[in-house]
Order: structure tokens, then sequence, then C-alpha cells
């Protein structure tokens, strides 16, 4: 899957879900399925072609969003297949039906709300106060220039210092966030990518000077190199190299920070970059299956780091299609760990999942009507089976979302949680003739995808001749256009607008981050010992000349004698140089 | 007076680019489609280009028109940059169109400097193509 193609399984897969569903199975009776079949058709030949002859249905056809033609009703017919082993129970393979055997009956899924602001002293206070809280995850999100590896005082930065999250140019930056913070005791999300293995060094440089041991660490970077190139675009070397650094990643982790969650899987931009359900699904879970061939690589067992992989979804409006996308997600993904990667170990089959409602399903026009979209979006997430939850804010097609918004995205989850009950039965739509349907569809769907990215030279070809990336756009042009020539709507926009005022975005540039990080930056250049930094990133460079070698050592040797995060980053840029992205049109 | 009549009939030819620290390109990416379908010749820019390699780039091309487009907020420097490099490169005859997150009291400033059409998320193609059509068809017939 990553490097090479033509894995016949696939195909195998994909024909063996088509095959299936022409044989009655064990869950229903044959002669039971035949007498649905022909009420069906006789119901169909009557009662509904004469209600339809009267009242004419709207639409002519009806698809998923995905682009999946649906029938005006499911039965058995269509599950005539079944056979409950494929469906399992909770906790127990393929995990159709949930990853832990109670479910939300034992715990509710984790409310994590992803923030992040300014300097790092204001991030500090923001931490603490959650703390105070009672909150033990704490989430991090950094800047543009933090996110491709310069430094604030490169020109690059200028303007872009602490706008969309908090700037770290140096450990310094570190220290001071989790200034007072109990780094064993608390886990921390970052949500950092082409720079992940430095701040994690950074962050375990800072454990150090706590005087805490690095393998008690626990928390996440999301390090998913693959739908950097895929979807969200921010990369700084070319894809052998951050695989690279992703595989020292893992091998030091295993080995060091053994709690450390190094890669979170996600299908989260793959979506909002403008793909369809099916591409989400099927792009995510083949980021997956190559992070797992890229440990095998390194000479790991799967077992040893298969539990530490988590995913994170998108959540967006055809409500029954994201659904069935994420009950298809963990069968693929267990079964095909069993299947082709041999996986015994039960930790390591079950695909736990972060899921953020679509920020691209938000509308600028009539705000409000997106705490709806939200509610329903976050309602599919949790009938999908998802372990933690954020939910958008309903301004935030506007700007960085205010206070009271944030609350009200975050009492949504609540009032599902709380009110609806629909935390009390696991898997409340298994069965539903529909929902089984669908999610076998997807799931033949992205077998049948796998085998093409397969037959395009395998994922890290299918990523630099562009393959994927087209998809994606295509997919996108299609949406606008469908929703431009109304056949798609979008309430308040192309469907029930009003004349309206455009809003007017509210956030102002800053340049008080730009201003005091610069300063610290400044300070840190003039007390560190200049001769240990050189030392130290020449070593780093040795490192990354030699394939055999563990970056991760001399990177993290490097942050903690305060070699800047553009220092660190450069070294490498030295080394490999940049990427050219391959035509998209 | 038409400058030639082969020229005023001559394919469009337009660069679309994201002149800044901004990976979102799904926007620029349908619109690049778009413009496409309407017949135009488009040249996509590639990511993070600075604003001397997209000047630098609409006059290699010999294009006709350069479409901005950044959600990043930094439209106010990135934008007007760009439109005095091609002046100084000897692209003052190129229009220069703009879109993205643009708040309506950066607007003026903009359209000052002759960036025009300034379209947000809700545009419609049609309305897109129409004015980037309209600026060409001015360009061409003037003197």
């Amino acid at each position: 899957m990553l490097r090479t193609g033509r894995d016949p399984y696939w195909k195998r897969k994909a024909k063996a879900l088509v095959e299936s569903r022409a044989v009655t199975g064990s869950l229903f009776d044959r002669k039971a399925v035949e007498q649905v079949r022909r009420g069906l058709k006789q119901w169909q030949g009557t009662v509904y072609a004469d209600w339809t002859a009267r009242f004419p249905e709207e639409a002519k056809e009806h698809q998923t969003a995905s682009g999946i033609p649906l029938k005006p009703i499911y039965t058995p017919d269509d599950l005539g297949n079944a056979d409950y082993a494929s469906q399992g129970f909770p906790g127990v393979f393929p995990y159709l039906r949930g990853v832990y055997p109670n479910m939300y009956r034992g715990r509710k899924w984790t409310m994590r709300m992803f923030s992040g602001f300014g300097t790092p002293e204001d991030t500090n206070r923001r931490l603490k106060l959650l703390l105070d809280h009672g909150e033990t995850g704490l989430s991090v999100a950094f800047d543009m220039p933090t996110l491709y590896g310069y430094d604030c005082d490169h020109e690059r930065a200028h303007g872009e210092v602490g706008r969309c999250g908090v700037n770290v140019s140096s450990m310094k930056d570190m220290e001071v966030i989790f200034d007072e913070i109990p780094l064993g005791k608390v886990s921390t999300s970052m949500t950092i990518n082409a720079p992940a293995t430095v701040l994690t060094c950074m962050y375990a440089g800072v454990a150090k000077k706590q005087g805490v041991p690095i393998s008690k660490l626990r928390g996440t970077v999301q390090a998913d190199m693959l739908k950097e190139y895929i979807a969200q675009k921010e990369w700084v070397y070319p894809p052998e190299a951050h695989l690279r650094l992703v595989r020292d990643l893992m091998v030091f982790s295993t080995k060091e920070m053994p709690l450390w969650n190094y890669i979170s899987i996600s299908g989260y931009h793959i979506r909002e970059a403008g793909s369809s359900a099916v591409q989400e699904l099927a792009f995510t879970l083949a980021d997956g299956f190559g992070y797992v061939e890229l440990g095998l690589e390194a000479g790991l067992k799967v077992e040893q780091f298969a539990p530490r992989l988590s995913f994170f979804f998108n959540s967006t409006m055809d409500f029954f299609e994201e659904i069935a996308k994420f009950r298809a997600a963990r069968r693929i993904w267990a079964t095909v760990l069993r299947e082709k990667y041999g996986v015994k170990d039960k930790r390591s089959l079950l695909m736990r999942f972060h899921t953020q409602t679509s920020g691209a399903s938000l509308t600028w026009q009539q705000p409000l009507n997106n705490v709806v979209r939200t509610a329903i979006e976050a309602l599919a997430a949790v009938l999908g089976g998802t372990q933690s939850l954020h939910t958008n804010s309903y301004d935030e097609a506007w700007a960085l979302p205010t206070e009271q918004a944030v609350e009200v995205a975050l009492r949504t989850q609540q009032v599902i949680a709380e009110e609806t009950g629909v935390a009390s039965v696991i898997d409340p739509l298994g069965g539903s003739y529909y929902v089984e349907w669908l999610t076998e569809q997807l799931e033949e769907e992205a077998y049948k995808y796998f085998d093409r990215i397969d037959s395009a030279g395998g994922l890290l070809k299918a990523i630099k001749t562009g393959y994927l990336q087209r998809e994606i756009a295509e997919n996108s042009y299609r949406l606008s256009k469908r929703v431009e020539e109304g056949r798609d709507s979008v309430v308040g926009v192309n469907k029930l607008a009003k004349e309206e005022k455009e809003p007017i975005e509210t956030l102002k540039i800053d340049f008080r981050a730009q201003r005091s990080q610069v300063r610290r930056l400044n300070a840190v250049k003039k007390t560190r010992d200049e001769v240990k930094v050189k030392a130290a990133l020449a070593r780093l460079e040795k490192a990354f000349g030699s394939e055999k070698a563990n970056s991760i050592y001399p990177m993290l040797d490097a942050v903690m004698q305060y070699a800047t995060l553009g220092e660190v980053v450069d070294v490498g840029r030295e080394a490999w140089g940049g990427f050219k992205e391959p035509m998209l049109l | 007076m038409p400058r030639k009549s082969a020229a005023v009939q001559r394919r469009i030819r337009i660069l679309v680019a994201k002149p800044g620290l901004d990976g979102h390109d799904r926007g620029v990416l349908v619109l690049a489609r778009a413009f496409r379908d309407a017949g135009m010749e488009v040249i996509y820019s590639g990511l993070l280009p600075s604003p001397e390699q997209v000047a630098q780039m609409a006059v290699d091309e010999d294009v006709d028109v350069v479409a901005l487009s950044l959600l990043n907020g930094a439209h106010m420097t990135a934008f007007p940059k760009v439109k005095k490099l091609l002046d100084k490169m000897g692209g003052k005859d190129i229009v220069v169109v703009g879109g993205g997150i643009i708040p309506e009291e950066d607007k003026p400033r903009l359209l000052r400097l002759g960036i025009t059409g300034l379209y947000g998320p809700g545009s419609s193609f049609e309305e897109i193509v129409e004015h980037v059509k309209g600026r060409v068809r001015k360009e061409r017939w003037r003197d």
C-alpha cells in the first residue's frame, strides 16, 4: 500500500462483498426473504405507484452526498447475505458495533474542545484555568509559522505570530506554556504535523527539566504527514523525508515514551478539502495502512505500535452516510489488520477515533442555523460510536469563535449526552436495513479505492503524482456545482436565502504577540551556549544523513540546548530541500 | 481602438495563486476548474509562492489575469504587493482580481489599487467568471 502496489487482496474483498449480497445468509430465512421480495414488488407496483402517480415525488433521483444512488426503501432483501458474525457484538471483532463492550453506558465520549491563541503566557493561563476546572486533557493549537517550522522573526512569519494558535520558536516558549503544569499528571494533545518531532522533543525537554521521566508522558501529536500532502498542505520537506521522521518518532516513542500517541490519522482535513465520505473513509484508512507498513519497515511489530494509533474523522450533514462511514471504518480496520497484516492482539484491532463536526458545512449567512447543523453532525458522530468529540461554534464561518458561541457548542454535546437517551443503547442503529446496507456500500467503495491506489503505484506515488489530491478537487468541484445548480440545497445560501450584509470580520491582526515572541527569542539566543548549539545541530545533520540513525535523540539534545524551531527544521531543509506539489488542475 | 483583433479574440489566460502561508486550497482549485470550464487557459501557482514569485510567473506566462485568493487574513499586505510588483515588472496591463475572506472595510483600499472582484464565500461561479471576462474585455479594448 505505502510504496508499492497491486495486492489482489483489495479487489478480492470488494468482490466478496458484492457476491455475498447475492446469497441469503444465516440471519434470514431464505423463504421469508423471498416473501419480502415478492411483497415489496407488489407494494411498489400498487400502493407506492398509485400514491406517487397522485402525489409525484419532488426529486427524480436520490443519492447520498458521496453519490451512492438510493432506493425509496430498504428491506431484509438488501441484507440477504447477512450473517450475524459480520456485525458481531461491541468490543468484539469486527467491532462494527463499537470498540468497547458497553460503550456510552460505561463512559460517555470525551468532550474535547480544541483551542489555542496568543502568547505562551496566554496559553499557560488558559491551560491552568482548565485544570482548575477539573480537566486533565489539555489541547494546544499552534500558529502558522510554528506549523510550517519558521521562527517568529522569520520574514514569512510576519503578521501571523500567535494568530490562530500559540507560537513556539524555542523550548523556552514550551517552558512558559507548561509552567507549573505537572507533565507527569496531565495528557496533552498537540495539533502539530510537519514539526511534530521537534515539538515532541521540546515537550520531553520540559518534562526532563521538571524532573518527570519521559516514559511517563501521555499525550498526542497529530504527525499525520500523509494527509498533509493529500489535504491540509502543511509540509516542509518531500514526503520521503517526513515519513523518515515519523518512522524515527515511532521507534523512539515505542522505546522511550510508550504512552505517547505519536500519530493521529486524520480524515478530518481530507473531508474539509472537499472529498466525499467514501474518499474520506478510503484515503484515511489507506494512510493508516501506510503507517502500519512504515512501522513494519522500521522493524517494529504491529502489536507494538498499533495500539498507539488513533483516528480523527469529520462529521458532516448527510446523517446516515456519516453514521455508516464510522461503522464501516471500524470493520475495515479490524478486518484488514487481521487478514492482511496478520494481527492477533485485540488492542491492535480497535479503531478508536475523535470526531469534529464540519467547519465547511457552516455558513456565514444566517449563522444561528449553524447551531442546528452542528447538533445534527454531533448526533451522527455519537450514533457512529466516537470516543471523543469537538463541536464547532456557530460563528466560525466569520472568525475565531466568541466565548458564548463556544459554550453553545459544548452544551450541544451535553444535551445529546444528557437529554436524548441515545447513549443508553449500544449502536442503536445497528440492524437498520438502510444503515447496514449503506455501511456495506461504503466498505465496498473503500476497498475499490484501495485497489485503485495500489494500481496507481501505492500511496506514496499516488500522493506524488497528485492522484489523490485531484480526486478530492474534482469532488469538491462537483459539490460546488451541485449547489450552484440548485441540485443540493444549503438553507440560507441557495434556498430560503435572505438579503443580508456580509458580516464584518472581528478578528484584528495584533502584533503584541509577535513583538513579545521576538523579544524572548532574542534573549534565548543571547544566553544559550552557542558552541553547544552548533555541535548539537551538527550531530542532527549527521543523523539526517544516515538512514540507519534515529534522529530524535540528537534532536532532543539540540532543542534542550535551545536550538530554535527554525534552526532545527532548517537542518532538514538543507538535507532534503522542500516539496513542490504536482499539478492539480 | 483594439490593439489587435486576434488579441481581443484570444482565450483568456489566467493565473490563480495564493501568495502566502496558507494551505487552504479548496476554493482556489474549484475556481481554477470553473475558469477552465468557462473556456479560459488556467495556470495554477501551486502552494506557498511569495508575492515576488506570483508576479514573476504572471509576467513569464504572459497572462491576462491574476486571480489571488487568501483565507489567512494577509490580503492587505500580499495583494497590494503583487500588484506593485506587476506594475514594476512590466505587467501593468495585467488584470488583478482577488477573493477569500475580505472584510468590507478592507475593500475600498484594494479597489483603489485596481484589485477588484473581492468575492467571498457564497459567490457564484457565474458571477466571478463574468467579472473576470468583463475586466479583460475592457483591458483589451483600451488603447
